[in-house]
């Protein structure tokens, strides 16, 4: 991507996501939404975390690949069950791929 | 308000302001995170700031900047994030029944909007009375800023002298989205979103160019349109 390209992207995002604070916050405040349509909103986070996840763990590009990520993320996900604080979680992982990588000497 | 020495508070606004401050501080910490992460996908330092100054919603800053380095095009870089940003919608309309400002101008409002986010949205909804809700909001909102800031400058200059590799980094993404789902998969509804939504991901991944099965991934959110089963235990 360009460097264009990519201020581009920082400019569009920048306003949708002010877009979408202030339409909730400003435009819409205090109006309620159809059940469903809220309930939909509310699944957001869960489905395209999940998906990114899953992209960051076992893909490269268009690829599959199964590699020493799995087990870094196996670990941050033990950690978020036990409630373990944001910033461990994150640590724990990295240190568990670097561990691994400098074991298998890559 | 909050220039006062701690000390010289009452107890419940310093109990406010001490949580708060908590929380800013971890995130600044984070924010260092994502400045690295986000040099090490191919942004500079001032595009990495201007994400995080303008932008300033992490999951979606994450995502846009995890498709940006694995190669996908603007245009799916901005798709999913922008996607993942629609929350904060919801965020806005919880928020404009909970927070009543004294005097509410548009100007007022609109700067109180670009603070909307997952933490200041939980701390202030956290708090029952209006006084102490309008004070979470504010020193989540203006401590957060300035913590997530100064951590991802911080993190953009260290970014370049780091091999992301060597240090795990590159796990450093799905980490950060393994500890936000986390709060997402309490109820059966979000458990089946984020399982269908990583399926459709990746099923599409090998057809589909880079970034846009994200956004065929948000089609899960179409779960919320079942309706409730078993009333009792629908949650």
């Amino acid at each position: 991507m360009t460097d264009t390209r990519l201020w581009w992207m920082i400019a569009a995002l920048s306003a949708t996501a002010f877009g979408f604070k202030a339409l909730g916050f400003v435009a819409l405040g205090g109006r309620r939404l159809p059940v469903v349509v809220e309930r939909c909103l509310a699944l957001i986070p869960a489905a395209l975390l999940a998906a990114l996840v899953v992209k960051d763990t076992v893909t490269i590009g268009q690829d599959v690949v199964l590699d020493e990520r799995i087990v870094g993320v196996a670990v941050a996900a033990f950690a978020t069950w036990r409630k373990m604080p944001f910033l461990v979680v994150i640590v724990a992982a990295m240190a568990t791929t670097a561990a691994i990588r400098y074991g298998l000497g890559s | 308000m909050i220039l006062r020495p701690l000390r010289a508070m009452e107890p419940e606004v310093r109990r406010v302001i001490a949580a708060t401050m908590a929380v800013n501080v971890a995130v600044g910490i984070f924010g260092i995170s994502f400045g690295v992460a986000s040099i090490a996908a191919g942004a500079d330092v001032l595009q990495t700031c201007a994400l995080s100054f303008f932008t300033f919603t992490g999951a979606s800053q994450f995502s846009a900047m995890s498709v940006v380095g694995a190669g996908g095009t603007a245009t799916a870089a901005f798709g999913g994030a922008a996607i993942l940003a629609a929350r904060n919608f919801v965020y806005g309309l919880a928020m404009s029944r909970m927070l009543h400002f004294k005097r509410p101008t548009v100007p007022k409002r609109l700067l109180a909007a670009h603070f909307i986010i997952d933490e200041s949205t939980a701390l202030a909804s956290a708090e029952t009375d209006d006084r102490l809700r309008r004070i979470a909001f504010w020193s989540t909102a203006l401590g957060l800023f300035i913590f997530w800031n100064l951590g991802t400058l911080l993190g953009a200059l260290l970014g370049g002298a780091i091999d992301p590799e060597v240090w795990g980094l590159d796990v450093a993404f799905p980490a950060v989205f393994v500890a936000m789902l986390g709060a997402h998969l309490r109820t059966r509804r979000g458990r089946v979103a984020a399982a269908l939504g990583a399926l459709i991901f990746v099923v599409l991944v090998p057809i589909l160019p880079i970034g846009v099965p994200i956004l065929a991934a948000a089609t899960a959110v179409l779960v919320g349109a079942w309706p409730d089963s078993r009333r009792r235990s629908a949650t």
